[in-house]
């Protein structure tokens, strides 16, 4: 239990307001309140909708952080509204506050949207354990506290959808599984007992799967579960290539490309990794390539810079290498 | 104040298609009178491509190349995000977990090195504005860039993931309402634009395997730099730069508008601020050329 005295100060609220089966644009209404260091964002939009307008509507059920309903927006920021205290969106962002639907382009009613795609994406990923269990057991299927520890957290997803709507990626590529159908294929290729052999195929396609994750940690900055779903990620595509799933395309040269250039300078070629990571379809990158070789930004093969002490790094490539491709 | 002194970890980038950022680092380092002892034996941090495949090998060179700032006894710099975020990631993950550091170490001894965990590890950016200080920088100004509106453009990797950053930040950076940058800015005598895409991701590092989403993030960053009157760009990540400097063009026919603003290094506005020449900072090297020194 906190000693802190409880302060309160004065916030302004701009919510997103919307009814689909009504209006013919969203818009904003502003409210105003004095807000206690205690109160949490639900308790904001339970205020909206007790004291201000009962029409206002968001999904909550356990107020807890378990069942996953409540995420909505701040200032632009996925948020478990139950969970995020109040306190800290006004460090975040001082007393101007704007409310708004995990994705104002899917709202439905206010903060509620229709959240199909999350669902959709989650279904796709076979999103869980498949297994030939015997039907008459004799004792118990037990995992090694080793074992579960390999989920890294995983199972802890309540698919509130915050990092959904926070990758960038699902905004542009609607084909793009998302971080939390990643989170979830990870959750069941890492348990020792599931024998799916489709999965990790199926999240390493081109499109939809990991490789088209652009690394930018928004879903890792939002998790109200601290899921970390980037690490995930990560380690769906190094599954890929332990399992020797990874196709030969020009995502997985890409990352195997790093390995040839160290190798060979120590340092990144980067001319040479476009090259092996392309191949023929070099040639769409050649008018960049001509514009920033005549800026100097080109270094030629016989140029390349070699790092010091190069035979320590081959020596450590040869005895630490832990994968093969 | 005692000189500063840091061991830097220029990355690839610096050596290679970003030449203007190594010349501008050194130039802002000799103003500055910051001394930058070159990591010549650091290997690529693996760029989180390394990490995608082989994650016991990216920490081994990772854990190399810190292991070279430790031995000159010197805080890391590095002049990129993505570098950043990889070395100061190996550095998290081993200091914690002694076991994982054992096993690296068991490796690196084999070339006859240590990795300790005694080294910090800070961005550029960070060491001139933690430990160099905004205030003494601006007084250190000779050329404001007073009649400039200039966009912040902050590179994932500097910012997220928070919890990572803090380590080896003094002051906390919020990855959703950064002001690191924008206080440099201010610092150099600009006007900060505030736009919605500056702590939003460039697109650098799926450019081959998913151009159009790589094309359409870079697009709307400069559109939203350019639809807040921003006359420039302003990024302290040489990743984020070739993207927003080369790659103008899919970047436009992406997003159906034509888009193209200059974009600095973070080195090159306080080079400029400070009186340094365009040549010293190699401002020629830029495919979106600066027009306005
Ligand atoms: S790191 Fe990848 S999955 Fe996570 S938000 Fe960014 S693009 Fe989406
Ligand atoms: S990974 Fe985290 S943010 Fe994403 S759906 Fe699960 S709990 Fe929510
Ligand atoms: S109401 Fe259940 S997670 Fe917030």
């Amino acid at each position: 239990m906190s000693t802190n005295k409880i302060t309160t100060q004065k916030v302004n609220f701009k919510v997103f307001r919307f009814n689909a089966d009504e209006d013919y644009l969203p818009y904003y209404e502003d409210y105003s309140m004095d807000v206690t260091s205690e109160e949490v964002v639900l308790d904001i939009l339970n205020r909206i909708k007790w004291d201000y307008d009962g029409s206002f509507s968001y999904r909550r059920s356990c107020r807890h952080g378990i069942c996953g309903a409540c995420a909505i927006k701040v200032n632009g920021r996925s948020t478990l509204a139950c969970k995020e205290s109040m306190t800290t969106m006004i460090e975040y962002f001082g007393n101007d506050l704007t409310i708004e639907p995990l994705s104002t382009k899917r709202a439905i009613k206010d903060m509620i949207i229709d959240k199909g795609d999350f669902w959709e994406k989650h279904a796709a990923v076979t999103p869980y354990l498949a297994a030939d269990i015997d039907e008459n057991p004799t004792c118990e299927n037990l995992v090694s506290p080793h074992d579960a520890e390999e989920l890294n957290d995983a199972d802890l997803c309540i698919q509130c959808g915050a990092c959904h709507y926070a990758c960038p990626v699902v905004e542009i590529n609607s084909d793009f599984f998302g971080p939390a159908a990643f989170a979830a294929a990870y959750r069941f290729e890492a348990d020792v007992r599931d024998s799916d052999s489709q999965r990790l195929i199926d999240v390493n396609e081109e499109k939809q799967g990991v490789w088209d994750c652009v690394k930018c940690f928004e879903c890792a900055e939002v998790c109200p579960k601290d899921i970390n779903p980037i690490e995930k990620i990560t380690k769906l595509h190094q599954m890929a290539f332990k399992k020797g799933v990874a196709k030969n395309n020009v995502a997985t040269r890409h990352a195997v490309g790093f390995l040839h250039s160290i190798k060979k300078h120590g340092m990144l070629d980067e001319g040479g990794l476009v090259l092996y990571s392309e191949g023929a379809h070099i040639v769409k990158h050649i008018p960049v390539a001509l514009q920033m070789f005549r800026k100097g930004k080109i270094v030629m093969p016989w140029n390349m810079p070699k790092s010091d002490n190069l035979d320590e790094i081959q020596k450590l490539i040869k005895s630490s290498s832990t994968v093969k491709f | 104040m005692k000189k500063l002194k840091y061991a830097l970890f220029t990355g690839c980038t610096a050596k290679q298609s970003t030449p203007e950022q190594m010349m501008s680092t050194l130039a802002v380092a000799r103003k500055l009178d910051i001394e930058l002892i070159e990591l010549t034996e650091a290997s690529c941090c693996g760029a989180s491509h390394l990490q995608d495949y082989d994650d016991f090998l990216s920490l081994v060179l990772n854990a190399r190349n810190i292991a070279y700032a430790e031995k000159h006894g010197l805080t890391m710099v590095t002049i990129c995000n993505t570098c950043q975020l990889n070395t100061a990631m190996t550095k998290h993950r081993l200091d914690r977990n002694p076991e994982l550091k054992a096993k690296v170490n068991e490796k690196l001894a084999e070339v006859g090195l240590e990795y300790k965990g005694t080294s910090n590890i800070i961005h550029f950016l960070y060491a001139i504005i933690d430990d160099f200080g905004l205030d003494k920088i601006k007084k250190m100004v000779v050329r404001p860039l007073s009649e400039f509106n200039i966009a912040p453009f902050y590179g994932c990797h500097n910012i997220r993931p928070s919890e990572l950053h803090d380590e080896s930040h003094k002051q906390k950076e919020n990855p959703y309402n950064p002001t690191s940058l924008d206080d440099l800015i201010i610092a150099c005598g600009g006007m900060n634009v505030d736009y919605e895409e500056k702590n939003k991701c460039c697109g650098f590092h799926v450019e081959l395997q998913a151009p159009h989403t790589a094309a359409v993030l870079t697009g709307t960053a400069i559109a939203g730099a350019t639809d807040q009157n921003a006359d420039m760009m302003v990024t302290p990540c040489p990743l984020c730069h070739l993207k927003l400097d080369t790659q103008t063009k899919s970047a436009s026919e992406a997003i159906g508008r034509e888009v193209s603003l200059p974009v600095l290094h973070m080195q090159q506005m306080v080079g400029l601020a400070l009186g340094c020449s365009p040549a010293e900072l190699g401002l020629k090297h830029h495919v979106t050329d600066v027009n306005f020194v």
